[in-house]
């Protein structure tokens, strides 16, 4: 599996932190505003499952997944 | 299709006796019959029931439905709008207007930096209570000071003034007074918190409520946003520490895996979360026409979301009822969902989490001091569910 593309929508962010608690790899929280960084736009294994769950429990879907295996259909 | 369609014909619906962890069965019935069904509210007004994981999940995500609390169709009069800064019953943009200046305070890696506090302040409460000797009531002594002192400290609450904070606090959200003393206690604390917020702009201290005072929220929104904060980080994370006692010491072969491994904490914290969802239910109102499992909710109809049978949706959680500390929890709804998931989860989190584990390590034979169907329960009255006193005893060293 390659590694998914991620972007991130701030001003959908809500900052419950779910992504910085659930892949603190990929994602931190901005010290001031509490909103969502994306530290790997294209995280490696072992950290992509990770980043694909913050995604996936993310409050306000404001983390997209954007997989290579989607793009070629 | 909808004359097949399961009623739920009363809230509160009870729980089955011995079986406090577990949803009403009316609930759990409901559930097995679908993910939606009708429902009356008490006041006689139609509405919807929702008891099924993925559709309480997209409710909850969905711009078409409102917090609002004067759009609440529940009784056959209006409701009023939600005072200023009470923000978990507003939409957007009033919504986002009060919770953006607070995301900042409630970070994971400024709740983590707390964890030493939080460490020191549960240390103090387990000095106390082994100093007192068993037999002690694990809410008094435990479950309530922890979250009481922490969210205090946070906010600036001065420490005179947090036991009789606290009763308030108590007496409105535990569902078992009268209107009027319900109102007295909620005047009281309004009362309270607009001389606590006069008093951090006349003298600012090195709290939230201070910092806040220099942002261009009004005095009036100040003491809305300081009593969701407080009630919700207070009762919350209260009964989710004195009930998860409960559920632990019940499940004595989970209980001692928790011992065994300090690593298994995180990971029990989400499925204590899960498994007990202390926040059972919460509204939601149509804004427009919306088709929702096959059935069309009018614009104006409220309907109500079982967060607790979302939780023990088998279709989302394998073996539901089974308390796993080993689960995969994540996901669960105990937090909410959308916009408003709650603000403070990620303290709540190491408040659980040094708490239950300081607990185990300090008393290696914790035990109920009464036989467990004596244990006192919150009744489904009350906002939040849990015990009312949890008697434990354990061997002196």
């Amino acid at each position: 599996m390659s590694a998914p593309h991620l972007s991130v929508d701030r001003e959908r962010c809500i900052g419950a932190g779910m992504c910085a608690m659930t892949a603190p790899e990929v994602f931190d929280q901005d010290p001031d505003e509490g909103l969502v960084l994306l530290l790997h736009t294209d995280p490696p294994a072992p950290h992509d499952t990770a980043a694909r769950m913050a995604a996936g429990v993310c409050p306000a879907g404001a983390i997209t997944v954007h997989d290579p295996r989607d793009d070629s259909l | 299709m909808s004359a097949s369609l399961h009623t739920v014909t009363t809230l509160p619906a009870q729980r089955r006796p011995g079986c406090p962890f577990d949803p009403p069965a009316e609930l759990l019935d409901a559930r097995s019959h679908g993910p939606i069904s009708r429902y009356t509210h008490p006041g006689g007004k139609p509405g919807w029931m929702i008891t099924g994981y993925d559709l309480v999940r997209s409710v909850l995500a969905d711009p078409r439905f409102s917090s609002r609390k004067d759009l609440m169709n529940v009784v056959d009069f209006a409701l009023p709008p939600a005072p200023p800064g009470e923000f978990l019953l507003m939409d957007e943009p009033d919504h986002s207007r009060y919770r953006k200046p607070l995301v900042g305070k409630f970070t994971v890696r400024r709740m983590r930096l707390l964890s030493e506090r939080i460490e020191q302040i549960t240390a103090d409460c387990l000095d106390a209570m082994e100093k007192a000797g068993p037999p002690t009531d694990l809410v008094t002594a435990f479950a309530k000071p922890i979250p009481t002192i922490v969210i205090c400290e946070i906010l600036g609450v001065p420490y005179e003034d947090r036991a009789s904070f606290q009763e308030q606090i108590d007496t409105f959200m535990g569902g078992e007074v009268s209107d009027e003393e319900l109102i007295a206690a909620y005047t009281a604390t309004q009362e309270y918190l607009a001389r606590l917020v006069a008093a951090k702009r006349a003298n600012p201290t090195d709290d939230i409520l201070s910092e806040l005072t220099d942002s261009d929220l009004t005095d009036e929104e100040l003491k809305g946003i300081s009593l969701i904060l407080l009630a919700a980080g207070f009762d919350t994370t209260a009964n989710m520490l004195s009930l998860g006692t409960y559920a632990l010491l019940r499940n004595p072969e989970q209980l001692a895996a928790l011992r065994a491994d300090p690593a298994l904490t995180d990971g029990a914290v989400e499925e204590l979360l899960r498994y007990l969802s202390v926040a059972k239910t919460f509204h939601r109102t149509a804004l427009e026409d919306v088709e929702l499992g096959g059935q069309v909710i009018e614009a104006g109809t409220t309907v109500v979301l079982s967060y607790h049978t979302a939780n023990r949706d088998p279709d989302r959680f394998a073996d539901p009822h089974t308390l796993d500390l080993h689960r995969q929890a994540a996901g669960h709804l105990a937090f909410s969902h959308g916009i408003h998931q709650c603000l403070g989860q990620q303290l709540a989190r190491v408040e659980m989490r040094v708490a239950f584990r300081a607990l185990l390590d300090r008393f290696p034979t914790l035990r109920l001091a009464v036989p467990a169907e004596e244990v006192a329960l919150r009744p489904e009255t009350a906002d939040i569910f849990g015990v009312k006193s949890l008697p434990v005893t354990w061997d002196r060293t």
